[in-house]
C-alpha cells in the first residue's frame, strides 16, 4: 500500500518518472453495487474510503457528474478547525481533527496539512466575552484554545492594525493553535487513491439523472452510463442536493443553496504564518504556500445556484482586508470564484439514513464543510454500513428541524444566508 | 445585478436587502397544526431558476417587493409590490383586510 515514499521518489526520479501507476482505475460500471455513493467531492470520496477500510464494504462505487475534486472540495479556503461552542459540534469537529492530524499518514498521501493555527479577533468587550466562553468551553472538551491580548496579537501576525485608531480596534483573539489549512486537492486525490485500492470503483462523467425505485425503496440510479443497481445509495453531492433530492420526488427540505465567493492575490514573501478572522465584519485570511493570500468573507445572501457571485460582495471583503490590513491595500487580486453551498437551516450538517429507504443524505455544511471531509466520512460511512448513526453524528439528523431539536450555533434561528 | 424598483426605477442590488424565500404560505396564527409550521419555518423549495423571493428597497423607498429571478443565471423576471400581492391573496381567499 505504502506507494509514495522517499525511496520510490528516488527511483522514478532515475526512471525519468515514467513508473508512476494512475492514482485510480478508470473502470466501466458493473450493473450492481452493495453501495452508491453520488458525489465524488471529498464527503464522498472519504465516505467511500471509511466504508471499506472500516466496513469492509468494498462493492462500492462513487459517481461524479464531472471529475473527481472539481467541485466544493477543489474550491475552498482551505481551512481546517474545531472551534465550536455546542457539544453536537465540538465533539464531531474534534473528530474531525484528530483524523486529519493523521490523514497524510493514514492515506500514504501528502495533503499538506498545516497547523499553523486559526486567531479569530475580537473588537468589543461583548464579542470578547463571548470568544472566551467558547474556547472554555472547547477546554472542557479536551480541545485546544488560548486566549490572546493586543500584544501577543501584534507579536503573532505583524501588519495587523492593532492601533487605537484602527477602524475596529482589536481588543483580543481566540487562538486555536491545532487549527491550520490542508491542500484541498490532494484530501479528494489522497482518498480516492486510497478507496480505489480498496476496489472502490470510480465512475467519473457519470451524472445520476433519476432514480430506481420498488414502491418507496430506492434501489438504484440512472446514470448518464446507464442504470445502476445497489442495496443503498448515497448522496453527498453538497450544493446540488436540492437539485438531486428533487429527482428522488423530495422537493423540500431544511436546506438552500448560496453562493459564496472566493479570492486569491498575487504571490508576497512570507506574510502570515496563521490563519486570521475578523470579528468586526467577516472575513477570513491565510497564505498558501505558494505565497497567494487566500481570502473570502460573507456569502452573496440570496438563493443561488449560479456559481458566481455579484460585485458588491467583492467590493466589501476587499474593504475588510484593507481595514484590517492596511498595508496590503495595494496587493493586486489574481483571480476569484464562486461555489454553491447547502445551506442548513440551522448552519449545522445533516448526515443522517432517509428520507426514503435504501436511501442516505449528507448535506447541509454551509461554509464549513472542507474540515468536516474526514469525520464526515467516517460517520456517513458507519450510517450506511451499520443503519445506525455513529454517536457522533447521531444530533444530525434530518428531522430534528421537526421535533425542535436544531443545533444554531450562531443563534439565528431559522436564517440559513445568516449562518 | 439590477433590481427595477416599481416606485424608484433600476437601482443597485446593494441597496436592497433579501428577506427569502416567498414560496411559503404562513399556517394560519390560530392554527395548532405542528407540522404545518415546522414545514412554514424550516422546509424550502430551493428552486433552481425562476425562483419567487422577498426583498426591501431598504436603502431607498424602503418598499417590499416580491422579485421573481432565475437563480441560475441572477436574470429577474417581474418586481412588484409586495403589498398588491399580499391584497390579491386575500382577495382570492375571500378575506378582509
Ligand atoms: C468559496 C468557498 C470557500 C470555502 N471555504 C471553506 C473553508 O475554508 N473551510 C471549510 O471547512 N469549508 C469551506 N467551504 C465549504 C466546503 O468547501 C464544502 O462544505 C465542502 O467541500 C462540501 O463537500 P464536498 O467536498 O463533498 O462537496 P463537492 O466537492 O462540491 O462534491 C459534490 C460533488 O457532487 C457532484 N454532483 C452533483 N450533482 C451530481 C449528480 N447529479 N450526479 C453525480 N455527481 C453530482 C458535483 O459535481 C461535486 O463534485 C468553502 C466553500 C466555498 C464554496
Ligand atoms: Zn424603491
Amino acid at each position: 500500500m505504502r506507494e509514495y515514499s522517499a525511496l520510490a521518489l528516488l527511483k522514478n526520479a532515475f526512471s525519468g518518472n515514467r513508473d508512476w501507476k494512475p492514482a485510480w482505475r478508470k473502470p466501466d460500471p458493473k450493473p450492481h453495487y452493495d453501495v452508491v455513493i453520488v458525489g465524488g467531492g471529498g464527503h464522498g470520496l472519504a465516505t467511500a474510503y471509511y466504508l471499506a477500510s472500516e466496513h469492509g464494504i468494498t462493492n462500492v462505487a462513487v459517481m461524479e457528474k464531472g471529475w473527481l475534486g472539481g467541485g466544493n472540495v477543489g474550491r475552498n479556503t482551505t481551512i481546517v478547525r474545531s472551534n465550536y461552542l455546542l457539544p453536537a459540534n465540538t465533539g464531531f469537529y474534534e473528530h474531525s481533527m484528530k483524523l486529519w492530524e493523521n490523514l497524510s499518514h493514514e492515506l500514504n498521501y501528502n495533503v499538506m496539512f498545516s497547523q499553523r493555527g486559526i486567531l479569530n479577533l475580537a473588537h468589543t468587550p461583548g464579542q470578547a466575552d463571548d470568544y472566551i466562553r467558547r474556547g472554555n468551553a472547547m477546554r472542557h472538551e479536551g480541545i485546544d484554545a488560548v486566549w490572546m491580548n493586543p500584544a501577543e496579537i501584534a507579536r503573532k501576525v505583524p501588519g495587523l492594525d492593532v492601533s487605537a485608531k484602527a477602524r475596529f480596534p482589536i481588543v483580543g483573539g481566540l487562538m486555536q493553535p491545532r487549527a491550520g489549512t490542508a491542500r484541498h486537492d490532494a484530501v479528494a486525490w489522497g482518498y480516492a487513491r486510497a478507496a480505489d485500492r480498496r476496489g472502490v470503483d470510480m465512475l467519473e462523467n457519470c451524472e445520476v439523472t433519476g432514480f430506481l425505485r420498488d414502491g418507496d425503496r430506492i434501489t438504484g440510479v440512472m446514470t448518464t452510463r446507464g442504470e445502476i443497481r445497489a442495496r443503498k445509495v448515497a448522496v453527498a453531492v453538497a450544493g446540488s442536493t436540492g437539485r438531486v433530492m428533487k429527482l428522488a420526488g423530495i422537493d423540500r427540505l431544511p436546506i438552500e443553496s448560496h453562493v459564496l465567493q472566493a479570492f486569491v492575490s498575487e504571490s508576497l514573501k512570507p506574510a502570515i504564518d496563521t490563519v486570521v478572522t475578523f470579528g468586526g465584519g467577516h472575513l477570513y485570511v491565510s497564505q498558501s504556500d505558494k505565497g497567494g493570500l487566500v481570502f473570502g468573507g460573507d456569502i452573496d445572501g440570496y438563493n443561488s445556484y449560479a456559481q458566481r457571485g455579484n460585485l458588491p460582495v467583492v467590493e466589501e471583503v476587499m474593504s475588510e482586508m484593507a481595514a484590517l490590513f492596511p498595508g496590503w491595500a495595494g496587493v493586486r487580486l489574481l483571480r476569484s470564484w464562486g461555489g454553491i453551498m447547502d445551506m442548513s437551516m440551522d448552519g449545522s450538517p445533516i448526515i443522517t439514513a432517509g428520507p426514503l429507504p435504501g436511501l442516505y443524505l449528507n448535506t447541509g455544511w454551509c461554509y464549513g464543510g472542507f474540515k468536516a471531509t474526514p469525520a464526515s466520512g467516517s460517520c456517513f460511512a458507519h450510517t450506511i454500513a451499520r443503519d445506525a448513526p455513529h454517536p457522533l453524528n447521531a444530533a444530525f439528523t434530518l428531522e430534528r428541524f421537526h421535533r425542535g431539536a436544531v443545533i444554531d450555533e450562531k443563534g439565528q434561528g431559522a436564517t440559513p444566508r445568516l449562518h | 445585478m439590477l433590481i427595477t424598483c416599481p416606485c424608484c426605477g433600476p437601482r443597485d442590488v446593494s441597496e436592497f436587502t433579501y428577506q427569502g424565500d416567498a414560496n411559503r404560505t404562513r399556517p394560519d396564527p390560530a392554527s395548532t397544526d405542528q407540522a404545518a409550521w415546522n414545514a412554514y419555518v424550516y422546509d424550502r423549495v430551493n428552486t433552481a431558476g425562476a425562483h419567487r423571493e422577498y426583498w426591501q428597497h431598504s436603502g431607498g423607498c424602503r418598499s417590499h417587493l416580491i422579485v421573481v429571478r432565475s437563480t441560475l443565471t441572477h436574470r429577474i423576471d417581474s418586481v412588484r409590490f409586495a403589498r398588491d400581492a399580499a391584497d390579491g391573496a386575500r382577495r382570492r381567499s375571500g378575506g378582509a383586510a
